[in-house]
């Protein structure tokens, strides 16, 4: 049980990273981002992308350094990807007032081009970053592997970061701001479209290493986002939707309901979990457990 | 003017295809308090949303400091000295007092403790809840929030949209206190209120709209004893 307890909360730092993302984006912008989970394979593909193609010919960079700048520098391009698609598709919608079922379609369309276009160029099946299959280690006799570990540690470091970011910085607090009265905002000299496009980098670079670290731990595939979207979902709204704390804490409840599920149902049905966690959710509290912000 | 700060001139404005305001004047002098007062439906809000630039001109000219400053954005006339408080959904609910007072001086951070202090000491209702919610604080003690996110840049000139909106006989007296209070401190006030008498006890000079155009205009006295205006605004 403690082994499952362990993997739920290696699968819930992931779920967590993408639900944070795709909550604040909600909360400014009252935009439910289908192609959030395409951002987080998008992450993992460029991952693979910039080490294969750039890093990996440089043969004095170590494959841990090659890794590591090869996920930076793709978690910041999702970012600047994410800002890119605000200037080009979000900010006209919203200046034309688009409703919400035309956000929603337009977001399952940049959802479906993105993930085509990555079955495109890379093809639909695996990919390998050729990195050696890491062993598990035993803790306590509790078995977990070298990126399990990094991407609990990677998680809890970006939700400190961004609690942080939020509390203690100018962006942050105009972020939260705008959260709480766009027009206000603007009113009182903050510039909108600036921190508009800061969430947006936000959202999407968290998203990338969602993608990056479940990529590592699993596969890359070019699904793996949309199959991570329901849990994220599932936790966005259990932490009640547009509180990004709520995303945290509902990312990591997903992950151990799911992984301490195998006691009773088989591993294939674990992601109905998630439906079921939603479905009572929003039956008993639709407002999420945090009720607001 | 040498003395004028403000100046809206022949302004068409509104929220569809339709003119609110069609065609409306004012100016507010240095350190004056100039009220605007009118019917529901006037367009005494629609015009400090003009001014604010939240609306765009549609035809006329606003001035500040006779730079025009007509369908600049909002941030942009923050920066020139303007300092606006909406009617409602004036606060940042779920930011602390200060964090709130800290959005008022997003555009320039500089001073901002000693601001913060001032501020505090025209409202010292608020000076043991700077930490706490400004979501959880009572309606006067929210609308003084603000005031003060609007005064902590000292602005030269306060847009006043209806600052007595929804609160009590008691509170509303306190906030035309504070109004004189940062007036005395050398700002001109715009503002506008449907509390009539009260406000033109307190202003300078008023204006009357109507139906968005120009009625009447006078000092706060002479429209508080004019008969048209008794009659209509002040109850008879």
């Amino acid at each position: 049980m403690l082994q499952l307890i362990l993997n739920g909360l290696i699968t819930g730092s992931i779920i967590a990273l993408g639900a944070i993302g795709l909550s604040m984006i909600y909360d400014i912008l009252g935009l439910v981002n289908f192609a959030h989970g395409d951002f987080m394979t998008f992450g993992g593909y460029l991952t693979f992308f910039i080490s294969l193609t750039f890093l990996r010919p440089i043969s004095f960079i170590p494959l841990t350094y090659d890794l590591l700048l090869s996920a930076i520098l793709a978690i910041i391009g999702v970012g600047l990807f994410s800002i890119l698609l605000d200037k080009i598709i979000w900010k006209k919608l919203r200046k034309k007032g688009a409703g919400t079922v035309t956000l929603l379609i337009t977001a399952i369309g940049i959802a479906l081009a993105l993930r085509n276009g990555i079955v495109f160029i890379w093809g639909s099946g695996t990919i390998s970053l050729g990195i050696p299959i890491s062993q598990a280690i035993e803790i306590f006799g509790l078995k977990i592997t070298f990126f399990e570990i990094i991407s609990i540690l990677v998680a809890i470091t970006l939700m400190l970061l961004l609690d942080f970011l939020l509390k203690n910085t100018k962006i942050g607090k105009a972020m939260r701001a705008l959260s709480d009265n766009q027009s206000l905002a603007s009113i009182t000299g903050i510039n909108v479209d600036k921190i508009i496009s800061y969430t947006w980098f936000l959202g999407g670079a968290y998203a990338a290493t969602g993608g990056i670290l479940y990529g590592l731990i699993t596969s890359f595939r070019p699904d793996m986002g949309w199959i991570l979207l329901l849990p994220i979902f599932a936790a966005v709204i259990l932490g009640s939707i547009g509180n990004v704390y709520g995303a945290m804490v509902g990312g990591l409840i997903i992950g151990l309901a799911q992984e301490t599920s195998l006691v009773f149902i088989g591993s294939r049905y674990k992601i109905a979990v998630s439906f079921l966690l939603l479905i009572i959710v929003l039956l008993v509290k639709p407002e999420g457990i945090f009720g607001g912000k | 003017m040498m003395n004028e700060i403000l100046r809206a001139k022949n302004v068409f404005s509104g929220y569809t295809d339709l003119n609110i305001l069609e065609g409306v004047s004012i100016e507010v002098e240095r350190e004056e308090i100039v009220s605007i007062i009118g019917p529901n439906g006037a367009g005494k809000s629609t015009l400090l949303k003009t001014i604010f630039g939240l609306l765009e001109t549609r035809k006329g000219k606003i001035y500040l400091r006779n730079e025009e400053i007509s369908n600049l954005k909002p941030n942009e006339i923050v920066k020139k000295g303007m300092g606006y408080v909406p009617q409602s959904k004036n606060i940042f609910p779920s930011l602390t007092v200060e964090e709130n007072l800290e959005m008022g001086s997003y555009i320039d951070e500089s001073g901002f403790e000693e601001s913060k202090q001032e501020v505090l000491s025209i409202f010292p209702d608020l000076k043991d809840k700077v930490s706490a919610k400004t979501g959880d604080l009572s309606g006067g003690q929210q609308q003084m929030v603000a005031m003060g996110r609007a005064l902590i840049l000292d602005p030269d000139v306060i847009l006043l949209d209806e600052p007595s909106a929804g609160l009590s006989p008691e509170l509303v007296n306190v906030v035309f206190e504070k109004i004189k209070e940062i007036n005395k401190a050398g700002m001109s006030i715009l503002v506008v209120e449907q509390n009539a008498r009260k406000i033109l006890k307190v202003c300078d000079r008023g204006y009357v709209l109507e139906m968005g155009e120009n009625r009447l205009k006078g000092t706060g006295k002479e429209l508080l004893n004019n008969k048209k205006v008794e009659e209509l605004y002040l109850g008879g």
